[in-house]
């Protein structure tokens, strides 16, 4: 028996999941257009590659990515693209993001895929580059490029952990899916495995699952996998979240800030695992996912559904209930509500629980904190919920950040058992987004100096560089759009702020590159697809930067 | 329309049922009371749970707060209730009236009302009673079979309300200082403590009657246990101290020192140990910083029986550490997921 490790808290939510998992997954009905936004995954928008009018077939790319951290989005069926637009997308804010609609001709006809019998023969720098084409991402809801989470040095990672547990009440969509496809999901995580040179790899579901922990266990044996365990783990939310699966699964805590590769492990979500194989073995991009359609509805249900299926259209088919105020995309503990009813199905949408007054009251009002620590006897982060609370409230957000604002990974729990219904986790959301617009106005105080010290040696390049800045210009025009922050963690905790992190140090090494590339003369032969999209994002930060240094120039009196 | 926000569900349990739950704790205790010393008791605790909910909705009316939640919170009764436990039975009227309309008014409303007080309200309802009207604060009424002329309820409620009693009964003849207090002037006089403890007033480890009351708040405390209410660390770490200290006097010197259990079921230690010093709003909220909190508190109670002015001293012990709190909070910060030294 493996000894299991504890984490600190957790609450015990009524889970509601039978609703969803009794039947089989469904094959979603294809709906009328698909609405696919260019931007669901963590990193830089992908950019449109066709245009209004055109023929596209299924799996065909129709966003390419951008820059380093980014991922391709394709066309989930065939048919004809009628719009490529600012619409409204599944995120809270009801801020528009670029959309490519697509109607379907209703054949659902592929494109040529490009399959692979031994994925073994293949180079880990192809492998990479073939899932970042397919546009797969973290499926249990950070929607993280996983290409950019499968590079590791040999003997650096000791332990994979695939995470199964789905801990957030109503979701079924991993559940069944381990249930109904655990040979390939087992499949993709051997691949990842080689792919980050990992020794063992762990699969912890909540034991609330016996079914699925059945269907993976057989599957380990008969595909004959070596050093793969499926371990039942108890029952607890937020026991999916990426920090807490590891904890309990090997004992380390990943620390805010702290990449848990350089903890040895590495976590992926048993859907991101599926899909990863589906890309490699069949060449299939990633166009559909599981969606468990559950709550105000008479048949709640595990669809297929193509990514970009408007929500309504899918809801739909579960037989929608009077009633219904809303849809949440996610769980009841950290899904977010959609701002439209319309919005398309994306690559986070893990569950779509249509509410109403009935499952999911008006919260009482808040009365004062009683101090009465309910909250940080279940804060997995092992944090005084109460204190955080209190400073944000008083806008004291330093005093907040040394209370470790920034290691709350947002699960609810303590909101869920305030017996003051204070709405907690509003107010660490508050308190978070106000420290990043003021580091981000500190940024902006920076990038002004930088211009200024930038002009001294402008004027002497000027003249040699007058003709690579027009052509620059247009490049930079281009890459000015601000694409609108993805949602991240629509459901399960999944959403290691790791990511963040990694976002950081990725900058910092496109930075690097930016200055080792503003030296040395660029070998331009022989360059791979993925340098090149390199280079022209290189390119283009370089030109951003002139652009700022002449409107320095401009300004001046 | 439900929430726009997750979390969208909330677990059904509310400020306004733990305070009913301690409430209900207190019970087995108030049985108790009213068994040894008859219902003048229930007097107190109607006349203070009165003024409360009056003085509460006053006062929040002047601050233009919403009536309904706070009301029902039943904050206000829990600290009626701890006051009215605290001082005699036999009291005048306008003293419950008075000390509890201080403690909700005063130590509870002009400190920004619940959550926001820094002081338990019914310890300062208590200290503003006891240096005020200190005469009125030591006539307990005498238990039940030792009295010489039992007072019947009329009786008690004609005293209560007018300071009335039978024609040629005095007062001293149906109230009694409290066993601790007996005990401390007794040591004054230089009586042998073996001598005191011979006294009728006292039973197997303490007051004849109020050792069987604080059994009955002791069994209110394991309830507020075993529904996880209350941590274990204050109790454990309030009565540890307290049975520590008394113990080690006790073993130096045994004439002068009476045993840890006197101390356990004597005054306000089981009710402070399980339903003063446990106040949320006034006690620290790091596991960490409640046991210091409370070892201090045990310390200071017994310190302040032993070598006092005072015959009890959990109501000083708990102000005074009130005062910390916050410097214990701040002192005590647990480390964070994944910040610990130890890694496996
Ligand atoms: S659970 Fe609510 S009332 Fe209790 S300490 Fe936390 S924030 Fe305050
Ligand atoms: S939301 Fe943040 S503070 Fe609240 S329990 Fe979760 S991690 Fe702790």
């Amino acid at each position: 028996m493996r000894t299991l490790y504890k984490f600190h808290g957790g609450v015990h939510p009524p889970t509601n999941k039978t609703q969803s998992n009794l039947t089989p997954i469904a094959q979603a009905a294809l709906p009328s257009k698909l609405l696919i936004p260019l931007h669901q995954h963590v990193g830089s928008s992908a950019k449109p590659v066709v245009e209004v009018g055109e023929y596209v077939l299924k799996g065909q790319r129709i966003g390419r990515p951008e820059g380093h951290l980014s991922s391709a989005v394709h066309a989930s069926t065939s048919g004809t693209i009628a719009a490529i637009d600012m619409q409204r997308v599944a995120h809270p804010s009801g801020i528009p993001d670029l959309c490519i609609t697509l109607i379907p001709d209703g054949l659902d006809e592929w494109i040529a895929l490009d399959t692979c019998d031994d994925w073994t023969t293949l180079s880990h720098t192809d492998l990479r580059h073939r899932l970042r084409e397919a546009g797969v991402v973290g499926l249990g809801g950070a929607v993280f490029p996983s290409d950019m989470k499968l590079y590791s040095h040999k003997h650096k990672i000791k332990t994979l952990v695939l995470n199964g547990a789905e801990c957030e009440p109503y979701i079924t969509c991993d559940d069944m899916l381990m249930r109904e496809r655990a040979g390939e999901i087992l499949q993709g995580a051997e691949m990842m495995r080689a792919l980050l040179y990992a020794e063992e790899v762990l699969i912890g579901i909540e034991d609330n699952k016996p079914e699925a922990i059945a269907a993976m266990k057989s599957a380990v044996v008969a595909g004959n996998h070596q050093r793969m365990e499926v371990i039942a783990v108890p029952t607890v939310y937020p026991g999916g979240g990426a920090k807490q699966l590891i904890r309990v699964l090997t004992g380390i805590e990943v620390a805010a800030g702290v990449r848990s590769t350089n903890m040895g492990v590495q976590c992926f979500n048993v859907g991101t695992a599926y899909s990863a194989w589906r890309a490699i073995r069949f060449g299939e991009p990633l166009v559909s996912r599981i969606v468990t359609v559950t709550g105000n509805v008479s048949r709640p249900q595990n669809y297929d559904a193509l990514i970009g299926t408007p929500m309504d259209e899918l809801v739909a088919q579960s037989g929608q209930l009077p009633g219904t105020t809303g849809y949440i995309m996610g769980g009841p503990m950290m899904g977010v509500l959609m701002p439209s009813r319309q919005v398309g199905v994306i690559k986070a949408a893990n569950c779509i629980i249509a509410s109403s007054d009935k499952l999911f009251p008006t919260a009482k009002p808040a009365l004062p904190c009683i101090r009465c620590t309910r909250c940080a006897d279940v804060c997995p982060s092992e944090l005084q919920p109460q204190e955080l609370y209190w400073f944000s409230k008083a806008k004291n957000f330093d005093k907040a950040e040394d209370y470790h604002l920034f290691d709350c990974i947002e699960c609810g729990a303590c909101s869920y058992v305030c017996p003051s219904n204070i709405p907690l986790v509003q107010y660490y959301r508050f308190a978070k987004s106000e420290i990043w617009a003021r580091e981000a106005g500190k940024k902006a105080a920076d990038a002004a100096r930088e211009r200024h010290e930038y002009r001294e040696s402008r004027i002497e390049r000027e003249k040699r560089e007058k003709t690579e800045k027009l052509a620059a210009k247009e490049k930079a025009a281009q890459a000015a759009k601000t694409p609108l922050q993805p949602v991240v963690a629509a459901a399960n905790p999944d959403a290691d702020p790791e990511n963040t992190m990694q976002l950081k140090i990725q900058t910092a090494i496109d930075r690097a590159k930016e200055q080792a590339a503003a030296i040395k003369p660029k070998n331009v032969e022989q360059l791979t697809p993925q340098q090149q999209a390199e280079i022209n994002d290189i390119e283009a930060r370089r030109a951003r930067i002139r652009e700022l240094a002449k409107d320095n120039t401009d300004a001046q009196p | 329309m439900s929430g726009f926000f997750s979390p969208f569900i909330t677990k059904p349990v509310s400020v306004s049922q733990i305070m009913l739950h301690v409430l209900l704790a207190l019970i087995p205790g108030i049985a108790i009371y009213v068994w040894f010393y008859g219902p003048a008791i229930l007097i107190s605790l109607t006349l203070a749970s009165i003024t409360a909910l009056v003085i509460e909705a006053l006062m929040l009316k002047i601050q233009n707060k919403p009536l309904a939640p706070y009301l029902k919170d039943n904050s206000a009764l829990l600290t009626a209730w701890l006051l009215a436990l605290s001082i005699p039975p036999l009291a005048p009227w306008w003293l419950v009236v008075v000390g509890t309309a201080f403690a909700i008014s005063i130590s509870k409303h002009l400190y920004g009302g619940l959550g926001n007080n820094p002081f338990n309200p019914a310890m300062i309802g208590y200290a503003v009673l006891i240096i005020s009207f200190p005469s009125h604060m030591t006539h307990w009424l005498t238990p039940h079979g030792l009295a010489e002329i039992p007072l019947s309820f009329p009786d008690q409620l004609n005293y209560i309300f007018h300071g009335m009693l039978p024609d040629g009964v005095r007062l001293d003849a149906v109230t009694m200082a409290t066993p601790l207090d007996t005990l401390k002037t007794q040591l004054h006089l230089n009586t042998q403590l073996k001598d005191i403890l011979e006294m009728p007033i006292y039973g197997r480890m303490a007051g004849i009657g109020s050792e069987w009351v604080a059994t009955g708040f002791l069994l209110g405390g394991i309830y507020l246990l075993a529904k996880r209410l209350i941590s274990w660390h204050i109790p454990a770490a309030f009565l540890g101290t307290l049975f520590i200290t008394s113990g080690l006097f006790h073993l130096l010197d045994p004439s002068h020192h009476v045993a840890p259990l006197f101390h356990w079921f004597s005054g306000a230690a089981m009710l402070g140990a399980f339903f003063i010093l446990t106040d949320p709003v006034t006690s620290p909220t790091t596991p960490r910083g409640k046991l210091i909190f409370a070892a201090g508190a045990g310390l200071l109670t017994y310190l302040i029986r032993s070598f006092g002015g005072f015959p009890d001293g959990m109501a000083f012990a708990t102000l005074l550490m009130n005062i910390c709190v916050p410097l214990i909070d701040a002192w005590t910060q647990p480390k964070v997921f994944g910040k610990k030294e130890k890694q496996p």
